[in-house]
């Protein structure tokens, strides 16, 4: 039996060699299986991994120093960058952030259609990280059709924000507009085809035998583990935890709609990859309680000091004429004060420190990026294990690059 | 609250600010003791995040290492704050008590400079490692000081 020794460095070694013939592998920086730039140098002994060290920082572009130089309203395409296959969700965390900060109340009609345009990014966001899951274990077809799916997830965005990937979606306050008569003809249409092809991707991978021979036991971590690493999000509950920001700090009215968290046991690829799949589900039948649900009322709140008037207001009327320029020279007083604002992110709890002294732009914000915090446990989570098995850790535990380096 | 007054000798200054979150102040003396007591006894398993900030015209304590601890099972979250002078910028490691803390000391060590006493591996994790600087003090403005083309006066920070 091979033995595990933990460096004072917090490397980790294994005991056992085969013949003492130690390779050392270059995983990255740009290697098309870490689906991002950040490199690991692995010891390996054949196949066996003895050791890994992550270097990350690669894609690092400073937001929090940036952050410190924009107005309020101007971050919002910063957080777009984080995690960008799910941007909606991070532009919806910092609106709410700076509300909590100055104290904005929103419509329930507002709270409704975020829960949408974040659930439908949540789906997103699984979809890729377990379309490539399937890639790298070699079945390329249920990504092929999951694409296509995230395409139409893709669509939506446009109707609401007119950009796909980096959205900049909705504004301090609520949307930039309603949802339109496309958006709905879509978002149906999109309800009605997607749980059939979803299906379809199911039924060729979940209890597939040669799926589940690959992917059962790759990179588990205990749940006692996960949570001394801060785990957060699918990761933390494949392990067993059912922690949820949605469930447990409810924002934009979580808390009137019914489903329930999917939790694992083993922590391992399977039920990472499990834990996923019933997400979305849980996700669909989120949406179609809050299109069912959804109030009447404004869009947006009636905050003039936040939100832009509409344009032709602002050649008529002086009152729009102020706001627009105050909002626009980023010249808004926001109250002074610190706020610890989080959102359950496709990747678990996205949280933003954000202190204020009253001036235009933030004093100091921090991102609580989780990719950052729970991808210092791979190197614990694929040593002594064989070298494919440390790229489908990756691919499942989704470290997203933008994320991780902010 | 109580039990954070007892373990500090009623030197920690304890507030619930106005988005109900409980803020407490701590040396970096106590923090060591208070957080074992916070997760050992109180049931805060959880470290959300840390972070530092910058302000420098607040002399001997130009520094703040800020530390997020949720309680998971009573879902309470308490904010710890450390005031460090910028002569004395060395605060005892939270590595003992929370894996996880690994990485996000590293980050705050990177931007700031905040030395973690008893880290194991205290080196630079998103910048270049030949780097001399802490690029979040704020004495590091975004921009190039030396551009004569632009004026900021009116709306610049």
């Amino acid at each position: 039996m091979s033995e595990l020794i933990i460096k004072s460095t917090g490397q980790m070694i294994s005991t056992e060699t085969i013949d003492g013939d130690i390779a050392t592998l270059n995983l990255g920086p740009t290697h098309p299986a870490t689906h991002g730039i950040f490199q690991n140098i692995l010891k390996v002994d054949g196949e066996r991994i003895l050791s890994a060290e992550p270097t990350i920082g690669y894609i690092h572009r400073a937001f929090e120093k940036l952050a410190e130089r924009r107005p309020y309203n101007q971050i919002t395409p910063i957080t777009d960058r984080l995690n960008y296959c799910s941007s909606p969700i991070n532009n919806i965390g910092w609106h709410m952030t700076v509300e909590k900060l100055a104290g904005i109340e929103v419509p329930k009609r507002v709270d409704y259609m975020r829960v949408i345009v974040m659930e439908l990014a949540r789906i997103a966001d699984h979809l890729v990280c377990n379309s490539v899951i399937g890639v790298d274990t070699g079945a390329l077809t249920g990504f092929t059709y999951m694409f296509q799916e995230r395409e139409k997830i893709y669509e939506l965005y446009e109707e609401i924000c007119g950009a796909r990937l980096t959205t900049n979606l909705g504004r301090i306050g609520g949307f930039e507009r309603d949802f339109n008569d496309i958006f709905h003809a879509k978002l149906n249409a999109f309800l009605k085809e997607f749980p059939v092809n979803f299906d379809e991707f199911d039924r060729l991978l979940t209890r597939n035998r040669i799926f589940m021979d690959r992917v059962i036991g790759a990179g588990p971590i205990t749940a006692e583990r996960a949570v001394e690493y801060s785990f957060s999000g699918p990761n933390l509950r494949a392990a067993g935890l059912d922690y949820d920001v949605r469930v447990m700090n409810p924002y934009s009215s979580y808390q009137d709609f019914d489903f329930s968290i999917p939790v694992g046991k083993d922590g391992d690829t399977y039920d990472r990859f499990v834990v996923r799949q019933e997400e979305i589900r849980q996700s669909l039948s989120i949406i179609r309680q809050a299109l069912d649900k959804m109030p009447s009322g404004d869009f947006h709140a009636n905050v003039p000091e936040f939100y832009l008037p509409p344009k032709e207001e602002v050649y008529r009327s002086m009152e729009s004429l102020i706001y627009h320029f105050k909002i626009v020279m980023g010249e808004t007083t926001i109250p002074a004060g610190e706020v610890y604002y989080s959102v359950e992110g496709a990747n678990g709890e996205l949280g933003y420190y954000l202190v204020s002294d009253g001036g235009r732009t933030p004093y100091r914000l921090h991102f609580r990026r989780p990719c950052f915090i729970y991808y210092q446990a791979y190197p614990e989570m694929i040593v002594d294990s064989v070298l494919s098995d440390a790229i489908l850790t990756m691919s499942s535990m989704n470290v997203i690059a933008g994320e991780l380096d902010a | 609250m109580a039990f954070i007054n007892e373990n500090t000798n009623n030197s920690a200054v304890c507030s619930v600010d106005q988005y109900d979150m409980l803020n407490v102040n701590v040396t970096a003396d106590q923090l060591i003791d208070l957080v074992d007591v916070l997760k050992n006894k109180q049931g805060f398993i959880y470290l959300t995040d840390i972070c530092a900030a910058h302000y420098p015209e607040k002399v001997g304590a130009e520094f703040e290492v800020i530390y997020h601890l949720h309680n998971l099972i009573e879902n309470q979250r308490v904010r710890l704050k450390v005031a460090l002078a910028e002569s004395d910028i060395n605060i005892p490691t939270l590595t003992v008590h929370f894996v996880g803390a690994n990485w996000m000391e590293r980050e705050t060590f990177d931007f700031y400079g905040v030395n973690f006493v008893g880290h194991p591996d205290l080196r630079r994790i998103l910048n270049m490692d030949d780097m001399d600087y802490h690029p979040l003090r704020k004495q590091y403005a975004l921009e190039d000081e030396t551009r004569t083309d632009k004026n900021d006066t009116f709306f610049g920070r």
